[in-house]
């Protein structure tokens, strides 16, 4: 009775080898796409050193903060099968918030929490509109997009908001107050919080529970997994990420303005599928992300550098995530 | 002793009554097997004893104690285990977490992955399949691996009944092989299983006692051992052919117009083989999954087909040409209706004239441009024609009853001036006044010279409006035999792929 079950080893662990290669294919095919542009980009500016040189990195890794803070919620959002179209409008409306704070005379501390809180108050709003009023992500979030940027600028009277100096400007200054920190406090941040979302999504019940809901939901609720909550938790975590980064951007700025980061979300979309993130799910990794938003920076930079102007990059940019995408679909092809 | 007891149990869907009384128990440690026609009510009857569903009258006993699962969570916690037809697993994750999804060994919400694999190597070491590890993804192993998988998922929750639902329908005989191994081992170490099946030998082989559902309704329960293959068909079968069917002589010509020759989609279809005739209503029987409609799919190019040959007429075209093969067959006269009415059978949001019209616009345009009076007014010939109820051919289908949905999906074929019409499950969700009109148009179109291959589930209008009626039995076709050849035992007997079907029928008929 036994025989078959001997039988089936050596079937299964044929297909390991392929798999595994794929596995490590997906891991670094964002590695190489960032080694790739930076190359390109090294050589065709005509001066190689000063693209890589150290005071560019820093301004590269400062420009990356807010698109790669907002990576991480989207990845979390991403692997459950999930997309938040808010995150342009969320980032200017808890960035005018924080703001008002200042200026109200809060401190920097509480200022900043109230960001961020904002940011995890409206996740928590998209969520409830997925789970209870059952509207796809892709509707709940475009309408929170309309929302958020109204509010900001109704909160910001439609202008920008001042906003006294303190500690918090420095969050993404290039060249921090003390030297001793080589890069941005915001760069050290989100490499710190990156790491802590990547264990999360790792190791904890939360985080697997993330892969299990994007990767079969049916399968996920038939387990006894309360889905609804779990999209809750994951929509308000998403927020807090978005929270800051409007945080950061105001800090960037040294002021609230209601009108700054249109479009961003489509950045961090494009940051997490150029990682491996996939749509439709199950699929996605923080370091991934975190490559992904690197190579958009290092894009942009570049081009900046060489002097193109603006539609250029935009063009670029569109065609690079389409390719990664593209590349992707290949090897999940290849590996059936 | 018993572990389940199941008494009465009714459950309706509207108008429609899908379980009629049915009563039956389960021993620890046996496997039940609970077979039917399509339709008989089997996997309402799973839904509602795994808590996807609620029965409208009658008791269930688990353990002597009664059993009213709030949903599929309680029916878990209780130890009924479901394990669906389709496999429903997360493929990104690994074996060990797809094994202990929701029940994860954790501290302060951190998983232990220690814990985790040694537990699933636990539960699959106890099931004779250490091979597997723990660690693999999921979506890196064969179908048979992810389903033993799923199996270990039951057991992780101490599973005490298993229901499975046709487990083995997407399986290779030695993948069959292994589960039925599995299911023993289950069975000795005192877990009931309720297993779904058509084939009848494969019950034979697994089953200890089984019991047959007809119309909703238990008909026979018994010991296998004690019953006849014969009288099992004649429980499974047994209801009266209704007057139907319109009186029709074959209109079958001498005249090929169709030939199929060794059509293969594996592993759905092997080599099929038929010719269809000028005139001829041509029925395949057999059961869901048996690869009919696959057959049909593949002939069209809506599914890969490896290797074949098409003929129309006197003109060869091979199959396995995948793109704008359907253009091609449909520009040399053939016309498809397919089994899913709602998802590509009809755009449900337009008009019964755009419906209608859709597949020869021609009819009704010039230059590219439509003419709407010549559509609506042709629609409105076919609504008489085939007794559409509706209020205007611009009403959107949506708004009409299944019968009637399916009376403009014929009208579809007509308008379209189809010659060779492949028709799969034409009556399915039907109203019985409905059927009748799309049978008559049946007999209608192969009295005008045109030919039908009807693919049907009913055996009733297989016999009622054929002409001759092949069988598909596991992807492989039967030859075509004349109707009169054929009594629904012997149909029954082929399609369920019993040994030897003839001698025991002549038994029966006696």
């Amino acid at each position: 009775m036994n025989t078959p079950a001997i039988a089936s080893a050596p079937a299964i662990s044929n297909e390991t080898r392929k798999s595994v290669v794929g596995q490590w294919l997906r891991t670094l095919g964002p590695f190489l796409g960032l080694a790739i542009v930076i190359t390109i980009f090294a050589i065709i500016s005509g001066n190689p050193a000063r693209y890589l040189s150290i005071v560019n990195l820093r301004i590269v890794l400062t420009q990356t903060v807010i698109v790669a803070l907002g990576a991480i919620g989207m990845t979390v959002i991403i692997i459950s099968a999930g997309i938040d179209l808010s995150v342009g409008s969320v980032i200017a409306l808890c960035g005018v918030a924080s703001a008002i704070a200042l200026r109200a005379g809060w401190s920097p501390w509480a200022a900043l929490m109230a960001g961020i809180a904002l940011g995890g108050l409206i996740g928590c709003i998209n969520g409830l509109a997925i789970t209870r009023l059952s509207v796809v992500p892709f509707i709940a979030t475009l309408g929170m997009l309309g929302v958020a940027r109204g509010l900001a600028k109704w909160a910001a009277d439609q202008q920008t908001v001042n906003i006294p100096p303190t500690w918090l400007n420095q969050l993404a200054a290039t060249f921090p107050a003390h030297a001793w920190m080589l890069m941005a406090p915001g760069v050290w941040i989100t490499i710190l919080l990156a790491i802590i979302a990547a264990f999360l999504l790792r190791n904890s019940v939360f985080g697997r529970r993330v892969f299990a809901l994007g990767s079969n939901e049916a399968a996920a609720r038939a387990c006894g997994i309360h889905t609804d909550r779990l999209k809750l938790w994951i929509y308000s975590l998403g927020g807090l990420f978005f929270g800051l980064a409007g945080v950061v951007q105001m800090s960037r700025l040294r002021q609230g303005d209601p009108t700054v980061a249109a479009g961003v979300e489509l950045d961090v979309i494009a940051a997490v599928v150029i990682g491996g993130g996939s749509l439709s799910g199950g699929q996605g990794s923080i370091l991934g992300s975190m490559i992904g938003a690197l190579t958009m920076a290092f894009l942009r930079n570049g081009c900046q550098l060489i002097g193109w102007p603006n539609y250029i990059q935009e063009i670029i940019i569109g065609v690079i995530i389409v390719l990664a995408v593209a590349a992707d679909r290949l090897r999940s092809v290849k590996q059936k | 002793m018993i572990l389940l007891e199941l008494n009465g149990i009714r459950k309706s869907f509207g108008a429609t009554r899908a379980l009629a009384g049915v009563d039956f128990d389960v021993r620890p440690g046996e496997v039940h097997a609970l077979v039917g026609e399509n339709g008989a009510g089997k996997s309402t009857l799973m839904n509602i004893l795994s808590g996807m569903l609620k029965p409208d009258a009658g008791s269930m006993r688990l353990l002597d104690r009664e059993y009213h699962p709030a949903g599929p969570l309680e029916a878990r916690r209780q130890g009924i285990a479901h394990i669906h037809q389709e496999l429903s697993n997360c493929p990104h994750l690994s074996v060990a977490e797809n094994i202990l999804l929701g029940i994860e060994p954790a501290r302060y919400g951190w998983l232990d992955w220690a814990a985790l694999n040694r537990r699933a190597l636990e539960i699959l070491r106890d099931f004779h399949h250490p091979a597997i590890a723990p660690e693999r993804r999921l979506q890196d192993l064969p179908i048979a691996a992810r389903q033993i998988v799923e199996i270990c998922r039951a057991l992780a929750q101490n599973a005490s009944l298993i229901l499975m639902d046709e487990p083995t329908s997407s399986l290779q005989r030695e993948d069959v092989e292994r589960l039925f191994a599995c299911i023993r081992r289950l069975r000795d170490a005192g877990i009931a299983i309720i297993y779904i099946s058509h084939f009848l030998e494969e019950v034979r082989e697994i089953a200890d006692r089984f019991t047959v559902l007809r119309d909703g309704a238990s008909v026979m329960s018994g010991s296998l051992q004690e019953a006849t293959d014969a009288q099992i068909i004649t429980a499974m079968v047994g209801r009266p052919v209704e007057t139907l069917f319109p009186a029709r002589r074959s209109s079958r010509t001498t005249e090929r117009v169709l030939e199929v020759r060794r059509l293969s989609a594996p592993p759905a279809v092997r080599d099929a083989t038929f010719e269809l005739y000028r005139g001829e209503v041509l029925g395949v029987a057999g059961l869901i999954g048996s690869g009919r409609t696959r057959m049909l799919r593949s002939l069209l190019g809506l599914l890969p087909a490896n290797t074949g040959e098409i003929i129309i007429g006197q003109e060869l075209l091979p199959a396995g040409a995948r793109r704008s093969k359907l253009d091609a067959l449909m520009a040399r006269g053939i016309g498809y209706l397919s089994e899913d009415r709602k998802g590509e059978g009809l755009a449900l949001e337009l008009s019964v004239a755009d419906n209608t019209t859709i597949t020869n616009l021609a009819s009704c345009s010039r230059w590219g441009w439509l003419n709407r009076r010549s559509q609506t007014e042709q629609t409105e010939t076919w609504i008489q024609k085939l007794r559409i109820k509706v209020r205007s051919a611009e009403s959107p289908v949506a708004n009409l009853s299944g019968g009637n949905q399916q009376k403009v999906a014929i009208a579809r074929l007509l308008h379209q001036g189809a010659r060779i019409v492949l028709m799969d499950e034409p009556t399915r969700g039907v109203d019985i006044g409905s059927k009748a009109h799309i049978y008559e148009a049946i007999a209608e179109m192969a009295a005008a010279g045109n030919s039908v291959l009807l693919v049907s589930s009913y055996l009733p209008e297989l016999f009622g409006i054929c002409d001759r009626i092949a069988v598909m039995v596991r992807g492989v076709l039967s030859p075509p035999r004349p109707v009169g050849e054929w009594t629904a035992e012997t149909l029954m007997h082929t399609a369920i792929g019993a040994a030897t079907p003839a001698p025991v029928e002549r038994e029966f008929l006696q």
